[in-house]
């Protein structure tokens, strides 16, 4: 307890203190950075010649510079706010290189095939050089499209259900629980259940488009009510009284109103879901296998896709060997490439439909 | 057009718990009624009850009758979506549909039901729900801009009109003001004025002099403690609950004089 008498006008001991004190330069992070890779790369390089090497160290000392100059010059809760700062800017970077790696890699190793040949050719008579993916594209973009097809109304009418209809109920939790697990499977294990279905069916080693598009509906289902359901749960309940309140029914509340309301959120994830499964490789391997011919027809035969298409392209290169890798690296950047354009598209997708508050 | 409603003996449940219990009323056509009391007193639930948006919340239930025109709306035939579009109703806050233009918004009440309108007809529906909620001057211009672009009284008026463009006999108001300013606020106690020679009102407010400026006809809900259910305590024409009501707790209310 301190003397101080009630009433009493004295000011807390604290404010004694000056309230500026003494700080590090704008500069300071750059300068530490950029001394811990001089002091780095001077010392390791010349010796080890090992750039991971000289990073790694780099950063360490620039942790250790940070922390003990501000220590020194601006006190310990300072220092650990510079050092933390340090700390995430690093993890960050971190973070940034196998992305970074990967997609320079691809392009590196992908531009020398991006020609036109590999957007109009096919695998069809051709061995060693030359050809192109042009099956492989149009493999990937028939079954991913019939895969969305198939699962956007299962996941949309599923998350509708959830939100609007079976609010708290025993069977919604089931169903949540069952989606989340579904979230979960790892994606061989749609392929060899589609795989195996099919064979019970239709007796074994059969390999059409469709079973690789319903493996990969069934990978986007959860996906899609996940994302659908969070979307319809941020639409606010005012309007859906507003709309009851105008003699609305339920079902055209929920079409006109609720999902209208949520739709760039929804089209948003659906995209992403997309997306995500158009790179799937394993469960195409035992559902659709591979073929050098375009198929445009799921139902019979198989059909390529790009993964698959650059998988065996890289394990089974043919003669001359460079000319097979090549062909894989430049489907990999197509797939890349595709996969950024929908994410691009999404983007346009939710700005196009989102509510607009514009005056 | 206008309609009278008859409440006896009604009990509205949440689930297990009794909410409001045993209001008996009349509520006169052509007039305003205003219901104050205190928060949670079940002004607002007894006002849902009214167009059957009570039962929207999960659980919730009513037991009595509230006869309009002869017809029981809690009938077991009766089918809720028509009694709401007989009955309109006004929120606390203002909703306009946010994917939605202004005419969209005034227009939502056919547009979303997919009746089959001229354009004409729909213009002429949506310049006089407007004109009758006395936004037109200010909007007439902008039309196809978003509902969510007024301001707060703007886009109460929006709601009124949207709601006077299903042509309901009833208009139900759930503290319409009392996210406005004081400017919005008169202009729709004077809307709600214009109103009342159409349409059969009631509006519940937390202003007793709003309820005084507007209403002819006024019911006080209370609450006899917390967990206990709310009831009506007395409705009587405006003049008489606020110069000389017959129930010590009214007068307490209305003076100040509680707790």
């Amino acid at each position: 307890m301190t003397t101080t008498t009630p009433g009493s006008r004295e000011l807390p001991a604290t404010f004694d203190q000056p309230l500026n004190q003494a700080t590090l330069p704008r500069w300071f992070p750059w300068g530490s950075l950029a001394l811990a890779v001089v002091v780095a790369g001077a010392v390791l390089l010349p010796t080890t010649g090992s750039i991971a090497a000289t990073v790694v160290v780099a950063a360490l000392l620039h942790l250790v510079i940070t922390g003990v100059a501000s220590g020194v010059r601006e006190g310990s809760r300072k220092a650990k706010d510079r050092l933390v700062t340090a700390l995430v800017t690093i993890a960050f970077g971190i973070a940034m290189v196998p992305l970074v790696s990967v997609v320079w890699t691809v392009i590196d190793n992908g531009r020398h095939r991006l020609d036109a040949a590999f957007f109009t050719q096919s695998m069809f008579r051709i061995v060693g050089e030359g050809g192109g993916a042009l099956h492989a594209i149009w493999g990937t973009i028939i079954v991913t499209l019939i895969a969305t097809v198939i699962s956007v109304p299962i996941g949309l009418m599923t998350a509708v259900y959830l939100v609007e209809y079976g609010a708290r109920s025993r069977l919604a939790k089931a169903i949540t629980f069952l989606v989340d697990v579904m979230t979960g499977i790892p994606s061989i294990v749609a392929g060899l259940a589609v795989a195996a279905f099919f064979a019970l069916l239709f007796g074994p080693s059969l390999r059409i488009g469709i079973m690789g598009a319903i493996a990969l509906a069934i990978l986007m289902i959860p996906t899609v009510v996940r994302s659908t359901e969070e979307m319809l749960k941020l639409v606010p309940n005012d309007l859906r009284e507003a709309a009851y309140a105008l003699g609305v029914p339920k079902w055209r509340t929920v079409v006109k109103v609720v999902l209208r309301t949520s739709l760039s959120g929804i089209a948003t994830g659906v995209t992403l879901a997309v997306a995500r499964v158009a790179g799937e490789t394993a469960p195409l391997l035992v559902t659709l296998g591979l073929t050098v011919g375009t198929n445009f027809n799921p139902l019979e035969g198989r059909m390529a896709t790009l993964p698959v298409f650059a998988y065996y392209s890289y394990t089974q290169p043919g003669v001359p060997a460079e000319a097979g890798v090549e062909r894989a690296w430049t489907a990999a950047l197509v797939l890349i490439i595709l996969v950024m354009a929908l994410n691009l598209v999404a983007r346009v997708i939710s700005r196009v439909f989102s509510p607009k508050t514009g005056r | 057009m206008a309609k009278l409603i008859d409440v006896s003996d009604l009990n509205i449940y949440y689930g297990d718990f009794l909410a409001v219990e045993d209001v008996n009323m009349t509520i006169e056509p052509r007039a305003v009624t205003a219901l104050i009391g205190p928060s949670g007193c079940g002004k607002s639930t007894f006002l849902r009850t009214l167009n059957r948006m009570h039962e929207v919340i999960p659980g919730a239930r009513v037991e009595g009758k509230v006869v309009m025109d002869g017809q029981d709306l809690y009938d077991r035939d009766v089918d809720p979506v028509s009694v709401r579009q007989h009955v309109g109703m006004v929120f606390q806050r203002p909703n306009p549909f946010p994917t939605m233009s202004i005419y969209e918004n005034v227009a939502a009440g056919v547009r979303l039901n997919a009746k089959r309108m001229r354009k004409k007809d729909l213009d002429e529906l949506v310049e006089r729900s407007l004109r009758g909620a006395n936004l037109w001057t200010e909007v007439k211009d902008r039309l196809d801009k978003p509902g969510l672009g007024l301001s707060g009284g703007q886009q109460q008026r929006l709601c009124i009109a949207r709601a006077i463009a299903i042509r309901p006999s009833v208009l139900l108001m759930d503290e319409p003001c009392s996210a406005l300013d004081p400017i919005s606020t008169l202009a729709i106690e004077d809307l709600i004025g214009e109103l009342k020679s159409e349409y059969t009102i009631v509006i519940v407010t937390h202003n007793m002099q709003q309820a005084a400026r507007v209403s002819d006809r006024t019911g006080f809900f209370n609450l006899s403690g917390v967990g206990k259910p709310g009831k009506l305590v007395e409705v009587d024409d405006t003049s008489i609950i606020f110069s000389n009501p017959s129930q010590k707790a009214t007068e307490d209310y209305i003076s100040g004089r509680f707790g």
